[in-house]
């Protein structure tokens, strides 16, 4: 449970741990349902529009301004984005 | 104990030079100094916004692949790689996992000894103790090696983090103008069993990549980064051992490479000896490369195994190349010449010998400059030896300077000298009855005075005497 | 005057004939949400300064060809990107975020002429189908104030069954549109994925998201999805089919009195979707619904399907992977609140998400459930060879008391028993109402189609509705 959130990236309580690891179990246990089904000659689909190739042509297309781009963020720093440090790093 | 092999395999990240970035229309501009002003929903990875792909981005991934000799698979897609990093806006980054765009290629190499390499050395090459050096060594005079490519295929690049202190608080910054550019990661076997054959191969797909024009692999600009990953097989006491394998991170010079391995593979060896640990899937580990200390250091610690949890990317459709497509791209690459196709043709054609070749095709600029002199200077009867050798020796600008201008140039000196040996003398007579207190200090020892009789000799030619036999000739006349 | 009471086709026809103006109109929708939102609880926002001063810039004119929804008041879901107003998808994470570009969909409503009066409440990041799990608050059904209005597009169904607007959008991952549009007795249309684009909606399951109008008739339906539907250059997954004009089709039908084209329509009834535990009253008026068709002259035929819960757990894989891939955004830096400020739907989604698409698992879960997904619309294909369109009703029950939701490990997905596979498949769909319970409650049943038969559908859902009178009843709310 502890690698899945930290996989996450999300912090949670021993209490949410213990309720979420249920709950997981639960919902585990219902999609078991699956393997009743014989999937041996099946292709998987990620995509149901069936649509292929789809680009765009390399052209520049006009940004957003710098004002806006930050505009959102809640710690900012002449014009960066501003984060606590990542301590792994020199 | 000693070091059997060495294994290395490469990781190349390239950026690609389109206009726009990869999943959106920013401008790809890797100059613009303004952080965070070619941004948009998609590479800022705000609520809501989708990628769609950038389809010259994609020619250009495929003319890579032809290039290194690659299969290009009909079927081809996206996937999504999950990991969490302040510059990967996402929180996944869009690249390929099971059906990139060429797969399947090789690339020849020549081994030749490292000072025949041209990398600025920091310091002396400090040779590895003869016990520790590989035990095959294929260095050699025409040694040729064949290196498969396992694949190549197209991503995003992450945005820009600066890791510094504001107010006495460590903080990292982030610029998000590099995030969603373009890159193409090359990835080898690990075949390389040395720093010299792992230079000599990054050198070989810089070239390539820069001679197809889709990518200028500036290195200080990021443009092309190194990821070697490397283990040793030991053998000790008749045993042998694999040590764990190591990728060290983001090198982006062949100086900090060769370091960055040589360091690695000495660490290793002493790092075995200490806790005789072996290669196993679960020991792979990350390091990075310290340009200040030249040495690699631990990033990741090895509990933590990357888990990316890869999965299509809905977002974006799958992609069916046509063989149509595919021969179109095949035909637009056999219309760009090259490095191998002008290499052959220097040989050949030229008779430039494996020294020339170098110097005149390290950059594509050049050999054009160079092919295009050696087709005016036929008419003006200047050799092709002749002018590579100028152009070599004389470190001639050939970015600010026509072809023609440059032939006309040899030519005018070659004609400048117009004189014959008859008419030299005339003159140079003419400059001893003129100058007899001169020529009497030159015979009393004053041997320096030569240069200034040769000097008159040559006003009075209007430069057109060579100087050389204004000497030979003025010496013979002059008593001794 | 109550001129919120009015269609999105009466309000049209009305300001055409300058019956009324349209600040009038935007006005009375404004004076109804402060008369009963207090109790309903539909908007997250609302945009009174924002309006007004939109519709001032109107001046006289009144709808036409270049703008056909000129003046007409409209509610957003929370989830669609608003630029310059709020934009939360309910959740604690973004509740203040302001967007700096509108959503595909809004955009084209905006160019139409609409009028955005508010943004609507919704489970946080459209995790759940009652409205329930919003960050914020819940939201109350219109008809019964301590019932749930179904979700996760519930409040954009409250404020239409409320007459608090005029025209509204939701969006439907699995059920979305459908299922509050049945709670609430409304009409939820959920067309074709990829027929509208997703272009600045807040991704929840990116391979099954497909915005749609939610409204009170189905002509409003068809008017809305002819503007928002077509390809879009910022979302590569959209079709490139050229969009039918489905007002005209609809229209052409009404004129002909045209409900005799239905003889010979063969309508599909799959007996899996009478599942275990659907309430008695939910299943009588489904039966009536196919005895109206009956009677219309269409051909009733008994189809089999997939067992629905199986498409229960292909969605609850498939979606809970692309919700644990999509949410990774939210991590404070750029915009909102830290990933601390989740709540405790989310963070159960992106955890078995996390799960199933790790190593080890992925197999047995994702790639299973992708191969199951191939299964189902193969057997969708397959059942429409014999039949035209598909009905049955959209959700087992009548809307649920407040309250039911807490706690529960699969609420949202169990919910959607009925509507999951076609969503899987990427078909389109549309809930009508089909009549009230004892207690006053709506009944909803749906109409599945092939992929792009959104025309067909329509005109079928007409037929009904033209032949019944549930979309006249409102509720009580005064």
């Amino acid at each position: 449970m502890r690698y899945i959130a930290r996989l996450a990236n999300l912090t949670l309580t021993d209490e949410e741990v213990k309720k979420i690891q249920k709950q997981l179990s639960e919902t585990l246990k219902y999609v078991e349902a699956l393997n009743e089904l014989n999937t041996d000659k099946v292709e998987p689909t990620s995509q149901v529009t069936g649509l292929m190739n789809i680009s765009r042509e390399d052209e520049i297309k006009p940004s957003i301004s710098q004002k806006d781009s930050l505009s959102c963020a809640m710690t900012k720093d002449n014009g960066f984005f501003k984060t606590k440090s990542i301590h792994e790093f020199k | 104990m000693k070091i059997k092999k060495v294994l290395v395999g490469l990781e190349i990240h390239v950026e690609l030079k389109t206009k726009s970035k990869m999943f959106c229309g920013c401008a790809n501009d890797s100059d613009n100094n303004k952080p965070n002003s070619l941004t948009c929903p998609a590479c800022l990875g705000l609520p809501g916004a989708l990628p769609v792909p950038n389809k010259e981005a994609i020619n250009k991934t495929i003319l890579i692949g032809l290039a290194l000799n690659c299969h290009i698979p009909q079927k081809s897609k996206f996937d999504r790689k999950n990991y969490f990093y302040p510059d990967l806006p996402k929180g996944y980054q869009i690249t390929q996992y099971d059906q990139p765009f060429a797969i399947n290629g090789w690339l020849n190499l020549k081994i030749q000894s490292f000072d025949k390499l041209r990398i600025d050395l920091f310091e002396p090459e400090r040779l590895l103790p003869q016990s520790r050096r590989p035990e095959r060594s294929r260095m050699g005079q025409n040694s040729k090696l064949k290196i498969s490519i396992r694949r190549v295929h197209l991503e995003e690049d992450t945005g820009k983090s600066i890791h510094t202190e504001v107010c006495g608080e460590k903080v990292t910054l982030l610029d998000f103008n590099k995030s969603g550019i373009p890159l193409v990661e090359i990835v080898s076997d690990p075949q390389m069993e040395s720093a010299e054959e792992v230079i000599a191969y990054c050198q070989k797909i810089r070239k390539i990549i820069q001679y197809l024009g889709v990518s200028d692999c500036d290195l200080e600009k990021g443009q092309m980064r190194f990821e070697p990953t490397i283990n040793l097989l030991i053998e000790d006491q008749g045993k042998e051992f694999y040590t764990p394998l190591v990728e060290i991170k983001n090198i982006n010079s062949f100086r900090f490479l060769k370091r960055a391995i040589e360091f690695e593979i000495e660490r290793q060896y002493q790092t075995f000896q200490e806790t005789k640990e072996e290669k196993s899937s679960g020991n792979k580990t990350t390091r990075g490369f310290d340009q200040v200390k030249m040495v690699t250091f631990e990033q990741r610690h090895k509990e933590e195994a990357e888990e990316y949890r890869y999965f299509p990317e809905p977002d974006i459709p799958p992609f069916r190349i046509s063989e149509k497509e595919i021969s179109n791209l095949k035909s637009q690459i056999s219309r760009i010449e090259l490095p191998e196709a002008i290499e052959k043709i220097f040989i050949e054609k030229y008779g430039l010998n494996d020294a020339q070749i170098e110097v005149l095709t390290e950059e594509k600029s050049l050999a054009k400059f160079y092919e295009d002199c050696v087709g005016l200077g036929g008419d003006e009867g200047i050799s092709s030896q002749e002018i590579a050798n100028i152009i070599i020796n004389k470190r001639i600008d050939y970015q600010n300077l026509s072809p023609i201008e440059f032939i006309k140039k040899i030519g005018e000196s070659k004609n400048k000298f117009v004189l014959d040996d008859k008419d030299i003398s005339v003159f140079i007579d003419e400059v001893i009855k003129e100058n007899l207190k001169v020529v009497e200090d030159y015979l009393k020892g004053k041997t320096q005075v030569l240069g200034f009789l040769i000097g008159q000799v040559q006003k009075k030619a209007l430069g057109k005497a060579d100087p050389k036999i204004v000497q030979k000739i003025l010496l013979e006349k002059l008593p001794h | 005057m109550n001129l919120n009471k009015l269609t999105i086709t009466e309000a049209i026809n009305g300001l055409k004939e300058k019956k009324f103006s349209s600040e009038e109109l935007v006005e009375d929708c404004f004076k109804r949400i402060k008369d009963i939102d207090e109790k309903v609880r539909a908007f997250v926002t609302v945009c009174e300064n924002e309006a007004l001063e939109q519709v001032k810039r109107i001046g006289g004119n009144v709808p036409n060809a270049e703008k056909p929804l000129l003046g007409i008041p409209f509610a957003v879901k929370d989830n669609f990107c608003t630029k310059d107003i709020k934009t939360t998808a309910s959740a604690k994470v973004l509740e203040n975020y302001v967007p700096v570009y509108d959503a595909t969909v809004v955009k084209k409503l905006k160019e139409a002429g609409a009028i955005i009066i508010g943004k609507t409440n919704m489970d946080a990041w459209a995790h759940g189908s009652s409205t329930e799990t919003s960050d914020f608050f819940t939201t109350r059904n219109p008809w019964n104030l301590n019932r749930l209005p179904g979700g996760s597009s519930g409040g954009s169904a409250a404020a239409i069954a409320a007459d608090m607007t005029i025209g509204a959008i939701g969006s439907e991952t699995a059920g979305s549109i459908r299922q509050p549009a049945a709670w609430c007795g409304v009409v939820g249309m959920k067309p074709t994925y990829g027929r509208v684009s997703r272009y600045g909606v807040i991704a929840m399951a990116s391979s099954t998201d497909s915005p749609g109008p939610i409204t009170k008739t189905v002509e409003d339906s068809a008017l809305i999805l002819g503007i928002l539907a077509g390809k879009d250059e910022n979302d590569a997954t959209t079709s490139p089919l050229l969009v039918p004009n489905y007002l005209r089709e609809i229209r052409v039908m009404g004129e002909m009195g045209g409900i005799s084209w239905i003889k010979g329509i063969k309508i599909g009834v799959p007996k899996e979707y009478f599942i275990e535990g659907i309430e008695e009253e939910v299943k009588n008026n489904t039966l009536k619904a196919i005895d109206v068709f009956k009677k219309l002259g269409a051909e009733i035929v008994e189809i089999s399907l997939i067992d629905p819960k199986y498409s229960v757990a292909v969605y609850t894989i498939l979606q809970r992977s692309e919700v644990s891939s999509n949410l990774a955004r939210y991590d404070g830096i750029r915009f909102g609140n830290n990933r601390t400020f989740f709540g405790q739907e989310a963070k159960r989604r992106i955890m078995l998400g996390t799960y199933t698409l790790s190593a080890g698992y992925f197999d047995k879960y994702y790639l299973k459930a992708q191969k199951v997904r191939t299964l189902i619309c193969q057997d969708f294909e397959k059942a429409f060879q014999k039949v035209d369109i598909i009905l049955g009703p959209t959700s087992p029950c009548t809307a649920l008391p407040v309250g039911i939701t807490k706690g529960a490990s699969m609420f949202g997905e169990l919910q959607d028993i009925l509507v999951e596979a076609s969503s899987i498949a990427g078909l389109p769909g549309i809930n009508l109402c089909s009549g009230f319970s004892q207690d006053g409650l709506p009944t909803g049943i749906q109409i599945i189609g092939q992929n792009f038969s959104e025309e067909l559908i329509l005109k079928t859902s007409f037929a009904y509705e033209q032949a019944t009178e549930w979309s006249k009843r409102k509720p009580n709310l005064e």
